[in-house]
C-alpha cells in the first residue's frame, strides 16, 4: 500500500487530488513534498524566528539531510529522521521548510 | 546555604574546598529531554522520581541528597529537560531560571551535571556550548552507554574531555554502570571548565557545527539506527494496522479488567464479608464493634477490593509510557487534536490523566502556548481517572449481565466500561472545541515532537510503579476513606434517641441525605446516593466506601453484598445517570487544588468545577429520562 495512507490517499475531495497531481508533476521543493523513504537537504526555514530556532535545535539546520518516514493515519503529521533522531512535524510546518534543489 | 553573592567568586576559575564545607553544596542535573536525568537522579539519591520513555516526564525540580564517601552530603537537583537555554515552555523556564539565579528560593547550583544521550552525541553536544559558557564547574555525563555499545557506537572519553576542558564520563544510568566517575567528580574540588573555542551561542548552525567537530575530534562513531524502532514504527504508525493494534490492545485491557479482575474482586469481597461476619460474632456487642464492622469493614473494605483493577490499568499505562509508544500515540492523535484546536502534545497529559488528573495537570507544562495549556488543563479531568474505576465497575457489575459480545474478546460489561471512557473523552473534545473557539482562542502552534526509540519496559520499573501506586491507594484508603467512613458512621448514629441510635433515615446522615434528595431526585438517586455524592467531593472512590458503610448499617437481616444493595437503591435509569454523573463531575479536591496552583488563581478552577458540575447534572438528568422512557 502507498505510504499516503488508507483513508488519506484515496483522493477525498478535489483539492486533495489537485495537490497530489501538483506534487507528482515537479521535483520536491519543500519538506512536505517528500514521500515516505525519500530524502532531501534543508535549504531554509521560512518560519517565525522562534519556531525556526526550535527546529534548528532539533536538527533541521540548512545543509542537513532529512529522510521522510511514516505518517500518522491521514498523512499528517509525518515523522522525519534528521540528525540521528526522529521528529514528528505537521504539514503546515513542513510546507515552510524549503529543500535544496539538486543538480 | 551559601549566599547568592558567592556566585561571583564561583565564576572565577576555581572554588576551593572551603566552599563545600557546608552540608549543601548544590549540583544540578541538566540535559535535553529524555536523556535519562531522572533515572540518574534516582540512582544517585536512591529516590523514586517518575521516569518514562518520552520527552517531558519531569516538569518540576526535585531535590535529593547524595552521601559522599568522606561523609559529606551534596544536594542534587533534578530539572526538566531543555534543548537550549532559550526556554519556550514552563518546564524549560524552570531550568533556565534556576541556572541563571532567577529563582529567589533556590540558590544557584555550585556545579552542573550535564547529561547527554551518548547515542546521539552530535546533536546533544550542542547543549554543551551554552552550558560551558556559563563557566560553572561541570561534569559531562554521556548516558546510555549500554545502548551505544550494543548498537556499535564508540567515543573517546579522554579526547572529548580534553576538547571540552571539562571532565567527561560514560555511564549507563539504567544499568548503573560508570557511576564511580560521577562520585569522583562530586568528591573532587569543583573547577570551572576550560573549553577551547566555543561557537557563537546565538546561532544554532554554528553550535551544531562546533558540536560535530568536537564529536569528530573525540573519535565519536555514532551507533547504527535502531532497527527495531523502525520495524515497530512501520507497524504502529501504519495507516491501517496502527490504530487497529491500538484498539485491540485497549479492548484486551478492558476485557481483562472484567474477566480476570471481577472474579478476584468477588473473592476479596467474599473475604471481607466473611471476616466482617467473623468480627461481628467474635466481638461483644458494643458501639466499637458496630463502628468496626459497619464503618470500617463496610466502608474501607468495599474500596479495597478495587486494587487489582487499578493496578492492571497502571500496568498498561506503564507499558505505554516506558516503551516509547506514548509519543507515537501523540502523533496519531495530533490530527484529532488539531480539529478541536489543540495539538498532539496536549495528548500526553490527557493520556496520563487516565491514571490521575493531578499529575496530568502538572504535565501540561510542556505545552508552549499558554492558552493551549489552559485548555488542556480544563479538559484533563474529563479523562476517566483510576478513581472513577471503582464506581464504574461496581455499578456496571451490579446492573449489567455478563454476556459475550464479540466472542471472548469483548463482553457486555467491558463494552459498557469502554463506552464510559469514550463518553469522557468526547466530553473533553467538545469542551476543547468550545474553549478554543471562544475564550481561549489562539493561533495554531506548530506541533514539534521528538520520538524516542522503543525500549523494553523493565520488570523492575513496572514493578516499582505498581508498588508505589498500591501504597498511594492504601494510604488513601487508610486516611481519606477511613475518616469519611468513621465520620459517616457517627453521623448515622446521632442524635441518640433514649440512648439508642436512631433509625438510619432519621439520623444526621439521613437528614443530610433527605435535605438534598429533592435536588437529586430528578436524576433517579435516593438519599443514600445523595450522601455518597457529597462525600465523593473529597475523592470519587469515596462514594463506594460511603455506600458500603450505609449498607453495613442498614443491611439489618442478612449482610447483602454491595451490588445487591445498590440494585435495591437504584433503578436502571438511576444507575445510568450515576455513571454519567461520575463521568462528567469534577469530584476531586486534589485536582481543584492543583489547577489553582498551576493556573495561579481561583478563576479557572471555579469555572471548571461549575461547568463540569452543571454538565454532570444535566447529563445525568437526560440519561435518567431517556433510559426510563426507553425501558418503562
Amino acid at each position: 500500500m502507498r505510504s499516503r495512507g488508507w483513508f488519506g490517499g484515496r483522493g477525498w475531495g478535489r483539492r486533495r487530488r489537485r495537490r497530489r497531481r501538483l506534487r507528482r508533476s515537479r521535483a520536491p521543493v519543500t519538506l512536505a513534498d517528500l514521500r515516505e523513504g525519500e530524502s532531501g537537504v534543508v535549504d531554509s526555514l521560512q518560519l517565525p524566528e522562534d519556531v525556526a530556532l526550535r527546529l534548528m535545535e532539533l536538527g533541521f539546520i540548512p545543509g542537513t539531510t532529512v529522510v521522510a518516514g511514516r505518517a500518522a493515519p491521514g498523512g499528517d503529521p509525518r515523522v522525519y529522521r534528521v540528525d540521528g533522531s526522529e521528529i514528528a512535524l505537521r504539514r503546515e510546518t513542513t510546507r515552510h521548510l524549503l529543500l535544496r534543489l539538486l543538480g | 546555604m551559601r549566599s547568592p553573592f558567592s556566585e561571583e567568586a564561583n565564576l572565577q576559575v576555581t572554588s576551593g574546598p572551603a566552599l563545600l564545607d557546608g552540608p549543601t553544596a548544590t549540583v544540578a542535573l541538566v540535559g535535553p529531554p529524555n536523556c535519562g536525568k531522572s533515572t540518574l537522579f534516582n540512582r544517585l539519591t536512591g529516590l523514586r522520581q517518575k521516569t518514562a520513555n518520552f520527552p517531558g516526564v519531569t516538569v518540576e525540580r526535585h531535590h535529593g541528597t547524595v552521601g559522599l564517601s568522606d561523609g559529606r552530603e551534596l544536594e542534587i537537583l533534578d530539572l526538566p529537560g531543555t534543548y537550549s537555554l532559550t526556554p519556550r515552555s514552563e518546564d524549560e523556564r524552570i531550568t533556565d531560571d534556576l541556572l541563571r539565579g532567577k529563582m529567589p528560593e533556590v540558590c544557584i547550583p555550585d556545579a552542573v551535571l550535564l547529561v547527554l544521550d551518548s547515542t546521539n552525541l552530535g546533536r546533544h553536544l550542542v547543549l554543551a556550548a551554552p552550558m560551558l559558557a556559563l563557566e560553572k564547574p561541570i561534569l559531562v555525563i554521556l548516558n546510555m552507554a549500554d545502548e551505544l555499545r550494543r548498537r556499535g557506537g564508540e567515543v573517546d572519553v579522554d579526547a572529548l574531555s580534553e576538547r571540552l576542558g571539562a571532565p567527561v564520563v560514560l555511564v549507563s544510568a539504567a544499568k548503573g554502570e560508570g557511576l564511580e566517575g560521577i562520585s569522583q567528580f562530586l568528591e573532587s574540588t569543583f573547577r570551572a571548565p576550560d573549553p577551547v573555542g566555543l561557537p557563537v551561542l546565538q546561532s544554532p548552525p554554528s553550535c551544531r557545527q562546533w558540536a560535530g567537530q568536537v564529536a569528530a575530534e573525540s573519535a565519536y562513531r555514532p551507533p547504527v539506527a535502531p532497527v527495531w524502532t523502525q520495524r515497530l514504527d512501520s507497524l504502529f504508525l501504519h495507516s491501517f494496522f496502527g490504530p487497529l493494534v491500538f484498539l485491540l490492545v485497549v479492548l484486551a485491557v478492558f476485557q481483562t479488567i472484567f474477566s480476570a479482575a471481577v472474579p478476584l474482586m468477588d473473592g476479596v469481597e467474599a473475604l471481607i464479608t466473611w471476616s466482617g461476619g467473623w468480627l461481628e460474632s467474635a466481638l461483644p456487642d458494643s458501639a466499637l464493634k458496630s463502628l468496626l464492622v459497619e464503618g470500617v469493614w463496610g466502608g474501607v473494605g468495599s474500596v479495597l477490593v478495587f486494587l487489582p483493577q487499578i493496578l492492571l490499568l497502571f500496568l498498561f499505562l506503564g507499558i505505554l509510557e516506558d516503551s516509547g509508544y506514548l509519543a507515537r500515540a501523540a502523533v496519531i492523535a495530533d490530527r484529532t487534536m488539531a480539529k478541536v484546536g489543540l495539538q498532539g502534545k496536549s495528548f500526553i497529559p490527557l493520556l496520563s490523566a487516565y491514571a490521575c488528573a493531578v499529575p496530568a495537570v502538572m504535565a501540561t507544562r510542556t505545552i508552549e502556548n499558554k492558552r493551549d495549556r489552559f485548555a488542556t488543563i480544563l479538559i484533563a479531568p474529563f479523562m476517566t481517572c483510576a478513581a472513577r474505576l471503582p464506581v464504574y465497575i461496581l455499578v456496571i457489575a451490579a446492573f449489567m449481565e455478563s454476556r459475550p459480545l464479540l466472542g471472548p474478546f469483548l463482553g457486555t460489561r467491558a463494552a459498557a466500561l469502554l463506552g464510559l471512557y469514550l463518553l469522557g473523552f468526547l466530553a473533553a473534545l467538545v469542551t476543547a472545541v468550545i474553549l478554543k473557539s471562544t475564550i481561549l482562542r489562539s493561533d495554531r502552534t506548530p506541533f514539534v515532537m521528538e520520538l524516542p526509540p522503543y525500549r523494553w519496559p523493565t520488570a523492575k520499573s513496572l514493578g516499582l510503579r505498581l508498588l508505589d501506586r498500591s501504597k498511594i491507594f492504601l494510604r488513601r484508603a487508610g486516611t481519606v476513606i477511613l475518616s469519611v467512613a468513621v465520620a459517616l458512621w457517627i453521623l448515622a448514629h446521632l442524635p441518640l434517641v433514649d440512648g439508642q441510635a436512631p433509625e438510619i433515615g432519621e439520623s444526621l446522615a439521613g437528614t443530610m441525605g433527605r435535605t438534598i434528595e429533592p435536588i437529586i431526585e430528578p436524576l433517579g438517586f435516593d438519599w443514600k446516593i445523595g450522601v455518597g455524592l457529597v462525600t465523593s467531593l473529597a475523592a470519587r472512590e469515596v462514594i463506594v466506601g460511603t455506600l458500603g458503610t450505609l449498607n453495613g448499617i442498614d443491611g439489618d437481616e442478612e449482610s447483602t453484598g454491595l451490588q445487591e444493595a445498590l440494585r435495591q437503591d437504584l433503578d436502571l435509569g438511576g444507575a445510568v445517570a450515576l455513571l454519567v454523573f461520575f463521568a462528567f463531575a469534577m469530584q476531586c479536591m486534589s485536582t481543584v487544588a492543583m489547577v489553582r496552583r498551576e493556573t495561579g488563581g481561583w478563576r479557572i478552577p471555579i469555572l471548571q468545577f461549575t461547568y463540569m458540575g452543571v454538565l454532570a447534572y444535566v447529563g445525568a438528568f437526560v440519561a435518567n429520562q431517556l433510559v426510563t422512557w426507553w425501558w418503562v
